[in-house]
């Protein structure tokens, strides 16, 4: 392989990264946020799917995208309300109410989206960053759409807030141990559904960077399962807001690698890179067991009891 | 009264609290599809739909025709086997989400298995048996590996068989688009037909494949497995409470990676006829959803292999009817998803009814003598 081909690979893998790990950074957040409250929320895939139809049903009817951004997070909120406040009620499974919520997420956004899969929405518009580059690749690798900073500018105010602030302690200590927050006058259910609805407001976000930014249309195949892997997500950035916008570069990064070894004319194997990061989560979460990853897991939720 | 039933001592009790607990089993699930039927059709009624309707068109969509029938019981049979898959893991605590994954998988061994055999026209009823061994072995090797992660280093598995399910679906679209492709599928990549000769017919004087009979001798079989036998007695124990079952010197590992295996290959049978009796070949078709239905098929069962039959039939129906239902009333293929998903809430929500109905708790039962 020359360098020139090498170059070609890291340009189009950091300019797929950047493209692909949007929606995984929000969609992970949102996961963060819900889990360190002692929760988990299997369904965020249901709000990717409907922000992503909401997203683009508000963008077309009002011209704006960023109302329908700003749209697509409250139908994020309202699963988030539903799956919180159903996990609430006693003996109630979290994991199965959210593999619930996620059919009932898409039921809806597949019910309500026939009518846009046609029409064209505006879209969100990319910063143009790769303007002092004289290659032309790395031009177009370096559009870098408006979410994407915003996304790792909550990432950095999460990480801040939930070490610094009366509301990051509170969200902690109730996913840490619900009788020390009891003790201390919290509501653990309140906080739970809460957290569970901001989380639910970032997925949908997430779904609305897929229907305005990239791929950029709506249509019932547009989600590729990355709703799904935000649990995994979060486990490979151990419940840290700073790590998972690595993990969701380093998973939109080798979801690049196959089609970037295409545009060099490897072919073999494209299908099998698509795997790549499943198969690095499933390694990272057998090797994480009983280290450190296992303890920095909050103790309420059930998948680390 | 409250005399004589003192007096009768422990078993007649003992025997009203099961039959109290099974009604109470039933009444709820029940109870919760009503709920969700009167949600849903203040949902068709907010969009101008006539609820009547709809309901009457899955009746007659379902059920109304012999052919519908037969229709919706084609659609339960993989249903069946995937709720299987669900139900058979959470009798032992775990949450398994892959049936979709060992589906694929197992299709996809089966199909790759038959390419040889039928090139060399092996004998039809060895290439079949062949082929659903390997179906079943994969599927259930597959899923094997969530129960054995799982044991041997605690990896949850309900996300483990998520992740899995995608690499599952990676490698059989590694090898459909590659290797084993068949040069003549154009638009969608498949492996080679494995041919009318070697594919499953249907039960005769109907058009039902023999798929649906496999579903159900397997759900009386896993009934009797998991009910009457000391297997599923363990298996039980283990899923009440692993480390009571481990104290008790039960073999919880094996235990877990047997019923995964099981799981798996309930998963795997369902891509097995997938392939050989609707498809003829492997191809992304396999990945059509079966298995997360499968999850709403087992919740709805309450884990009860017998009790899967019957649900898969009304969700087969539900399935049926969706084409009758958009021609007639105008509505998206999506309706029959948001009816399952409003299904699915109402239902896990309700779990948390178990023990607040007096009239299902043992401890009134003078009352009612």
């Amino acid at each position: 392989m020359t360098a020139e081909a090498l170059t070609t690979i890291l340009i189009a893998m950091l300019g797929g990264a950047i493209r692909v790990s949007t929606p995984f950074i929000f969609v992970a957040l949102g996961e963060t946020l819900t889990e360190k409250s002692g929760r988990i929320n299997l369904g965020l895939e249901g709000n990717l799917v409907l922000g992503a139809m909401v997203a683009y049903a508000i963008s077309f009817h009002t011209g704006s995208p960023w109302l329908g951004v700003l749209a697509a997070g409250f139908s994020g909120v309202f699963l988030g309300l539903m799956h919180g406040s159903i996990c609430s009620l006693k003996k109630v499974n979290d994991i199965a109410v959210g593999i619930a919520m996620m059919s009932f997420g898409i039921g809806v956004a597949f019910f309500f989206g026939k009518p846009y899969i046609q029409p064209s929405a505006p879209r969100l518009e990319s910063l143009p960053l790769g303007g002092w580059a004289s290659n032309p690749a790395l031009q177009q690798a370096l559009e870098i759409n408006p979410l994407f900073i915003v996304g790792i500018l909550i990432a950095i105010v999460m990480w801040w807030a939930l070490a610094n602030t009366r509301v990051g302690l509170v969200v902690r200590m109730t996913g840490d141990s619900e009788p020390a927050a009891r003790a201390m006058g919290i509501n653990p259910i309140k906080v739970r559904i809460l957290a569970t609805a901001a989380g639910g407001f970032l997925a949908g976000i997430g779904g609305a960077f897929l229907s305005l930014s990239y791929p950029g249309s709506w249509n019932e195949g547009l989600s590729s399962g990355q709703g799904l892997m935000a649990v995994a997500l979060v486990i490979f950035a151990r419940w840290n807001p700073l790590r998972c916008i690595l993990a969701a570069l380093l998973f939109g990064a080798a979801g690049a690698l196959g089609p970037a070894l295409q545009s060099v004319g490897i072919s073999q194997g494209y299908y099998f890179f698509n795997a790549a990061p499943y198969i690095l989560t499933l390694f990272i979460m057998v090797a994480a067991t009983g280290s450190n990853s296992a303890r920095a897991a909050p103790g309420e939720l059930s998948i680390a009891k | 009264m409250a005399q004589a039933e003192t007096s009768f001592a422990t078993p007649p009790a003992y025997d009203t609290a099961r039959i109290r607990a099974s009604i109470e089993a039933v009444a709820i699930p029940l109870g919760a599809l009503v709920a969700s039927a009167i949600i849903f059709s203040v949902f068709l009624t907010l969009l101008g739909k006539s609820p009547l309707q709809f309901f009457e068109l899955v009746w007659r969509g379902g059920f109304g025709s012999s052919f519908s029938l037969q229709n919706t019981l084609q659609r339960a049979t993989p249903l069946i086997l995937t709720g299987l898959a669900f139900a058979i893991p959470a009798r032992i605590g775990l949450v398994m989400i892959g049936a979709e994954g060992a589906l694929v998988i197992g299709g996809f061994a089966a199909a790759a298995l038959a390419i040889p055999l039928v090139s060399a026209e092996a004998p039809v009823y060895l290439t079949m048996l062949l082929m659903v061994l390997i179906a079943m072995a994969a599927g259930g090797a597959w899923n094997a590996i969530a129960g054995w992660l799982k044991h041997s280093r605690g990896v949850n598995e309900t996300i483990s068989t998520l992740l899995l399910t995608y690499i599952a679906i990676a490698i059989m679209n590694f090898f459909v688009e590659g290797a084993l492709r068949d040069p003549a599928s154009q638009n969608k990549p498949s492996t080679m037909p494995i041919g009318k000769d070697y594919m499953v017919g249907n039960i005769p004087g109907t058009d039902v494949h023999w798929g649906l009979v496999f579903g159900l001798v397997l759900a009386v079989a896993l009934q009797v497995l998991m009910s009457r036998t000391t297997f599923g007695f363990a298996a039980r124990v283990t899923g009440g409470n692993p480390r009571a079952a481990l104290a008790q010197g039960l073999p919880v590992g094996t235990l877990i990676v047997v019923c995964s295996a099981i799981a798996g290959a309930c998963a795997g049978l369902a891509g097995y006829f997938e392939v050989a009796a609707i498809h003829g070949q492997a191809n992304a078709s396999l990945v059509a959803g079966y298995g997360f239905t499968g999850i709403l098929v087992a919740f709805l069962a309450r884990h009860n292999p017998l009790m899967i039959v019957p649900v898969a039939i009304m969700f087969g129906a539900i399935e049926a009817s969706g084409g009758l239902i958009q021609r007639r009333m105008d509505m998206p293929d999506a309706t029959a998803l948001v009816l399952q998903g409003i299904i699915f809430v109402v239902l896990l929500a309700s779990d948390s009814l178990y023990g607040r109905f007096a009239i299902f708790q043992p401890k009134i039962s003078t009352e009612r003598t």
